[in-house]
C-alpha cells in the first residue's frame, strides 16, 4: 500500500519551494514511497522498552560561554550573495506574504 | 449601536459585554540580553552596520554547526523560575521549518513539545482586583533577520520593488513566553492584558535578562483575542494581532478586537481565524494575508543540538540567586515608605519606583524623593516627551538638591532653577548653586543693602507698618526679593525688615 501520494508530494514541493512537474510528481510518490518503507522497517525493532532517538551521542548540556567571537568581514559575507545592495542581502519582491 | 471605521463595522465597548465574555491569550517574544547570540559568537550589539555581526552559523551556511550559549539557557530558567513554571529535566531544541528571506536556514531553530518551562503563573493586579495569568511555556528560540523593503512608497512591503536583508539579528537568543487563554477579565480584559505585559517586562527588567525596550523591538507581543457569547459552552474563534509594540497599543488591540469581532458575531458572521495586523496611528487592526500553509511547519527535534538536561542542583543554584521581583519589591518598599497601594500604582506607573529607591538610598526622604520625581520631573519628562530614567539627571542628584534644600542653602523655587541647571547639563546641583549664585542670602551684606534699600525707597509703606498696618510689610519684602531675584528667604527678609522698621 502507498503510504506517500502524489499530493502529499505536491504539498511538501510547495513548502519547499521546489517546481516539481508533473511527471515527477508520479516518479517522487513512488521513490518517495519506497524510502519509507525501508524507514519504516525500523519500526519492526522499536520495542515498547526502547525509547525513540534523535541523537547517535549520549551527551547533553553541550554549552559554550556566553564569548563574542569575531564575525566575518562583511564583503565576505556577501560575497556569495547573487546581488547586494547598502552592505545587505538583496532579494526579489516578497510576493504573498504578510508584513 | 454600531458605527463604521474604517471599514470595520463596530459595537460600543460597553455593548459588546452585555453579549459577550473576552478571553485572552498574549504570546510575548523577549530578546535576551547576552553578549553573544544563541548558536555561535556574533556580538547582538543593537545599531550596528549591516551584516557585520554575522558568520557561517547565523548565515545558515553548509556544514556550520550551532552550540547552545549557556547564559541564554540560565536566562529562560530564570525567567521560568520567576514565573513559577516547572523546568523540564529533558528539553530539545526543535527546527521550524518555513521559507521567508529573513530566515537565512530554511528553518528556525526552536523548540516544539519539550519547552525548557512549564505551567507557571503571574498575577496581576487591576483597579485592585488581582486575576491571574496561567503560563502554559516558556521556550527559547532565535530572532530573524530584518527586511527592508525598497521602492515602496512607504517602506512597506505592499508595492515595494525587491528586499533588502540585514543578518545582524538573526540568531539572538529570544524567549517566547506563552499564555494560556485568560477568561474572566470581562470588561478589564484590556487593562489585564497590558498589566501583564507590564509586569511581565518588569520581572524580565528585574532579573536582567533584557532591556525590554519595546520601541527597539527587544519585547515583542502578540495579542490573542476571542468573544464567547455569554452562557454558550464552546469557545469563541480566536484572532491573533501581531505588531502590537507599545504597552498602551497593547490595550487598545483587546479593545478593538473586542468591538470588531462582536460587530462580525451580531452580524451572524463567523470571525476568522487570522493573523492581524495593529495600526500604531489608529489604533484599529487589518487582516494580514495568513502566511501560505502557515501551519505546517514540519517540526522535528534539532539533530545539530544536543538536548538540554538541567538537573536539580543547577536549577536550585539558579532559584537561589533570583533578584528580588517586582511585586515582593513593592510590597517591601510601600510599608517602608508608609503609602498607599494608590500612591504604589502611581510611582510604579509613572516608571519612577527605582528612582525613587535610588534617591532614597542616596539620602532623601522617601516623600521629598516622591515629591520630585512625581511632580517637577515627571512635567518636564513629559513635556520633553521622554522617559523619567531618560531625563539627565540622577537619582544622587535629586539626593543632593533635596539635602541643599533641607540645610537652608536654596529654597523651593530656587530648587527648580538648579533642577533647570542640571537638567541642562551644567552639572550637578552644588556645581550649579555655586556657578549661578543660586544659594539662598543669608543675613549678608548685600542681603542688608537690599532690605535698606527697600525701607528708604519706600517711606510712604515705612509710615503704614508704622501706624500699626503690619500687613503693608509684603511690598518691602517683594522689593527685597525682587532685588535679590528670588535668592532671598522670605522669612528672614521678613524679620530683618520688622527689625528696622518697627524698632525705629
Amino acid at each position: 500500500m502507498s503510504s506517500i501520494s502524489r499530493d502529499d508530494v505536491a504539498h511538501l514541493a510547495r513548502l519547499s519551494r521546489l517546481a516539481v512537474t508533473d511527471e515527477e510528481l508520479d516518479r517522487f510518490a513512488g521513490q518517495l514511497d519506497q524510502v519509507l518503507a525501508a524507514v519504516a522497517r525500523v519500526g519492526e525493532a522499536a520495542v515498547a522498552d526502547v525509547p525513540p532517538m534523535s541523537h547517535a551521542v549520549p551527551l547533553t548540556n553541550v554549552l559554550r560561554a556566553d564569548e563574542v567571537r569575531p564575525s566575518l568581514p562583511r564583503d565576505a559575507v556577501l560575497a556569495g550573495a547573487p546581488a547586494a545592495e547598502e552592505g545587505r542581502f538583496r532579494v526579489p519582491r516578497i510576493l504573498g506574504e504578510e508584513e | 449601536m454600531t458605527t463604521m471605521t474604517t471599514g470595520d463595522r463596530l459595537v460600543d465597548y460597553d455593548e459588546v459585554l452585555t453579549r459577550y465574555e473576552p478571553v485572552i491569550g498574549l504570546e510575548t517574544h523577549v530578546e535576551l540580553g547576552t553578549a553573544s547570540k544563541m548558536f555561535c559568537g556574533c556580538a547582538t550589539t543593537f545599531g550596528a552596520e549591516p551584516n557585520t555581526h554575522t558568520c557561517p552559523v547565523c548565515l545558515g551556511m553548509p556544514g556550520s554547526l550551532p552550540v547552545a550559549n549557556a547564559a541564554a539557557v540560565e536566562a529562560t530558567i530564570r525567567i521560568g523560575l520567576a514565573l513559577g513554571c516547572r523546568i523540564a529535566s529533558w528539553s530539545r531544541f526543535a527546527r521550524k521549518n518555513y521559507f521567508y528571506p529573513d530566515i537565512p536556514k530554511g528553518f528556525q531553530t526552536s523548540q516544539y513539545d519539550e519547552p525548557l518551562c512549564v505551567a507557571g503563573h503571574l498575577d496581576v493586579e487591576v483597579d485592585g482586583r488581582e486575576y491571574r495569568v496561567e503560563i502554559e511555556r516558556v521556550h527559547l528560540e532565535e530572532d530573524t533577520g530584518k527586511n527592508l523593503h525598497v521602492g515602496g512608497s512607504t517602506g512597506r512591503i505592499h508595492g515595494a520593488d525587491h528586499s533588502l536583508i540585514d543578518f545582524n539579528r538573526a540568531g539572538i537568543p529570544l524567549v517566547e513566553i506563552v499564555t494560556r487563554p485568560v477568561p474572566g477579565a470581562g470588561a478589564k480584559a484590556p487593562e489585564v492584558a497590558r498589566a501583564y505585559v507590564t509586569e511581565l517586562r518588569e520581572i524580565v527588567q528585574a532579573l536582567g535578562a533584557s532591556d525590554v525596550r519595546m520601541e527597539q523591538g527587544s519585547l515583542r507581543c502578540d495579542v490573542n483575542i476571542s468573544l464567547n457569547p455569554i452562557g454558550a459552552l464552546e469557545l469563541g474563534t480566536r484572532t491573533e494581532t501581531k505588531n502590537v509594540n507599545s504597552l498602551r497599543s497593547v490595550e487598545r488591540a483587546v479593545r478593538f478586537e473586542m468591538r470588531r469581532q462582536a460587530a462580525v458575531l451580531d452580524g451572524g458572521g463567523r470571525v476568522v481565524q487570522e493573523t492581524r495586523h495593529f495600526h500604531e496611528d489608529t489604533g484599529t487592526t487589518s487582516s494580514g494575508r495568513s502566511k501560505e500553509e502557515a501551519t505546517d511547519y514540519r517540526y522535528f527535534p534539532e539533530p545539530d543540538l544536543v538536548p538540554l538536561a538541567p538537573d536539580a542542583d543547577w536549577i536550585e543554584q539558579l532559584r537561589a540567586a533570583l533578584p528580588e521581583l517586582p511585586a515582593a519589591r513593592r510590597a517591601r518598599l510601600q510599608q517602608e515608605w508608609g503609602i498607599s497601594g494608590t500612591e504604589m500604582t502611581w510611582l510604579a506607573n509613572a516608571g519612577a519606583l527605582g528612582l525613587v529607591e535610588q534617591t532614597v538610598a542616596a539620602g532623601a526622604s522617601p516623600g521629598d524623593a516622591r515629591k520630585w520625581w512625581l511632580g517637577d520631573l515627571a512635567r518636564r519628562a513629559n513635556e520633553a516627551g521622554t522617559e523619567l530614567a531618560e531625563l539627565p539627571i540622577t537619582p544622587a542628584q535629586v539626593a543632593e538638591l533635596s539635602g541643599l534644600i533641607a540645610e537652608g542653602t536654596i529654597n523651593d523655587k530656587l530648587a527648580r532653577q538648579v533642577l533647570d541647571g542640571v537638567l541642562a547639563g551644567q552639572g550637578g546641583p552644588a556645581q550649579v548653586v555655586a556657578a549661578q549664585g543660586l544659594a539662598v542670602l543669608g543675613e549678608s551684606d548685600e542681603l542688608v543693602a537690599a532690605v535698606e534699600a527697600a525701607i528708604a525707597g519706600a517711606p510712604d509703606v515705612v509710615a503704614k507698618v508704622q501706624s500699626g498696618k503690619v500687613q503693608a510689610l509684603g511690598a518691602l519684602v517683594g522689593a527685597v526679593m525682587k532685588t535679590t531675584r528670588g535668592k532671598a528667604d522670605a522669612g528672614t527678609v521678613k524679620r530683618m525688615l520688622e527689625e528696622r522698621v518697627l524698632s525705629s
